[in-house]
């Protein structure tokens, strides 16, 4: 498979604090790469680097072989944990958010024929999540599970070549999110998508990811602990291909991590 | 029951409401007709009756001298210079708000300058509009406009500064540019709070409206009410008082069913 995205030697470093170090990874197309680590193990710096948030301070991004801008951009989707919807905007209107900010520059809106086609790809992208009966809904009228399905649809319309996902199960309850991780890898299959999620939960990172990376500090200076930063502890490929037998995902032992 | 937990339904929040209203208007009545039995002349606490005549006289019939109707000449003056005024300050506290708030080179150029101009007391800025703009229209819009614009724009500043991070960021991985951040993302969560704004700044708005008639106008509730004064003229001020309350209420409630019609997202629609 083809590498899209790959990290060559990049650090972040916020004056004397090294949060990433020598971090060098190759992401392969169409691959689910869940990123997990202990709290402050640098892995929010890790999505906010792909994301474009902030550059590293050093190394280099490559997307596509071309480095990266410093700034979010739409061949980049996110889903984030909160506030990934716009409570102003139906569901409807929040997924053609995407389609109508690219047609129209100037007022942001579409009118007409291109209007109903951006409305004819969003419905169809909200049926793909499971909410076309809900399309005309205001994000405050739906439960968390629903916000977060709204958020999937909405990045998905801009078809983003990297779909970056920040704790996106995080705050639901144990039953939805079951049905949601059945909905992201069904997503993931449909579209050939390429994620990157970053998680707290290990074994949703090894029941979703093709390839699960664990951030963590390889050294620990117990006089000046800020001095190394995180990188790449372990980096396992799973051996499952999701494409064709997804019950696989149950044979994945979690013991691997489990003394990190 | 405790205190905390007693709810008084939609009619009974009605009548408790309206008692201490009542009881203000008997206290002055048992006031007032204790000092006209004294003293039927008394201008210091006129009987309703009074009041009624006075405002009747003013409401009803034109002034010999100008032909016009005062109390509705002076009503349509204060409420034109009270519109513009919130008018320009509602425009400028959107625009100005938007760009501080949203463009982060913009609030460092900008924000300390509008900071300061919002700590100034806009009446010690009076005399200065007096001598720069003259005694006429402009000078009272200008008072009105600097004494709410700068607290207005630093409100819709700091809340569309306080929108989720979140949002932005996804705004831009949707494709938006900072305009469309602006008036796709902002403005329309800047809209509720815009409208609250206004709502806060009418109680202002009317201090300096009234002060700018009160020291040069020749037409307006406030300019009438210093005029009156003189003559102890309570019959027209106690009226013109109550009259200035109502405008501002209806204007309020005007401002907050709007909102509520025309934002229902804001207003937790839904569960």
């Amino acid at each position: 498979m083809s590498v899209l995205l790959s990290l060559r030697d990049v650090w972040v470093e916020y004056g004397e604090r090294i949060v990433i170090e020598r971090l060098e990874l190759d992401i392969d197309a169409g691959s689910f790469v869940s990123v997990v680590g202990p709290s402050g193990a640098g892995k929010s710096s890790f999505l906010r680097l792909i994301l474009g948030q902030e550059p590293p301070s050093r190394g280099k991004i490559l997307l596509d072989g071309v480095p990266l801008a410093p700034e979010c951009g739409p061949d980049r989707g996110v889903v984030f944990q909160r506030y990934s919807v716009f409570p102003h905007l139906s569901a409807l209107r929040n997924v053609m958010f995407g389609l109508e900010c690219a047609d129209a520059p100037f007022t942001g809106r579409l009118f007409g024929a291109r209007r109903r086609a951006a409305e004819e790809q969003a419905v169809e992208m909200l049926g793909a999540v499971g909410l076309r009966d809900s399309m005309h809904l205001y994000p405050a009228q739906m439960s968390g599970g629903m916000q977060q399905r709204l958020a999937i649809a909405q990045a998905l319309v801009k078809r983003p070549r990297v779909l970056l996902l920040d704790e996106p199960f995080g705050a639901l309850d144990p039953g939805i999110r079951a049905d949601m991780h059945q909905l992201i890898t069904r997503l993931w299959r449909e579209y050939a998508l390429t994620i990157v999620m970053v998680t707290h939960d290990i074994r949703e990172a090894f029941t979703l990811g093709t390839r699960v990376i664990a951030l963590d500090k390889r050294r620990h200076d117990p006089h000046a602990p800020h001095r190394f930063g995180a990188t790449a502890t372990y980096d396992l490929l799973l051996k499952k291909d999701m494409r064709q037998n997804p019950s696989a995902q149950e044979v994945i032992t979690i013991d691997a991590i489990g003394n990190n | 029951m405790r205190w905390v937990n007693r709810h008084a339904g939609r009619g009974n929040r009605l009548l408790l409401g309206a008692i201490p209203v009542l009881l203000l208007v008997l206290l002055y009545l048992v006031v007032a007709a204790q000092r006209h039995a004294v003293n039927p002349a008394d201008k210091i606490l006129p009987l309703p009756g009074a009041m009624a005549s006075a405002i009747s006289a003013m409401a009803f019939q034109p002034d010999p001298l100008s032909g016009q109707y005062v109390f509705w000449a002076d009503t349509l003056a204060s409420l034109e210079r009270l519109g513009i005024g919130l008018g320009i300050s509602t425009l400028s506290a959107i625009a100005v708000g938007l760009a501080l708030g949203v463009l982060p080179p913009v609030r460092a150029t900008f924000g300390p300058l509008v900071t300061g101009i919002a700590v100034i007391p806009p009446i010690a800025l009076l005399p200065i509009l007096f001598i720069a703009l003259g005694l006429g229209e402009t000078a009272k819009i200008a008072l009105i406009v600097v004494g709410i614009a700068p607290v207005m724009i630093r409100d819709i500043a700091a809340h569309v500064e306080a929108l989720p991070r979140e949002q932005i960021v996804k705004a831009q991985t949707l494709g938006a540019n900072s305009w469309h951040v602006m008036i796709r993302v902002a403005l329309p969560q800047a809209m509720p709070r815009l409208l609250q704004a206004v709502r806060l700044a009418l109680g202002p708005a009317w201090v300096f409206l009234i002060s700018a008639e009160a020291i040069a106008s020749d037409v307006g509730l406030g300019y009438r009410i210093f005029l009156v004064r003189r003559y102890l003229s309570m019959d027209v001020i106690l009226p013109y008082v109550a009259w200035i309350a109502l405008l501002a209420i209806v204007m309020d409630a005007v401002l907050t069913g709007a909102s509520r019609k025309a934002f229902p997202w804001a207003h937790g629609a839904g569960h």
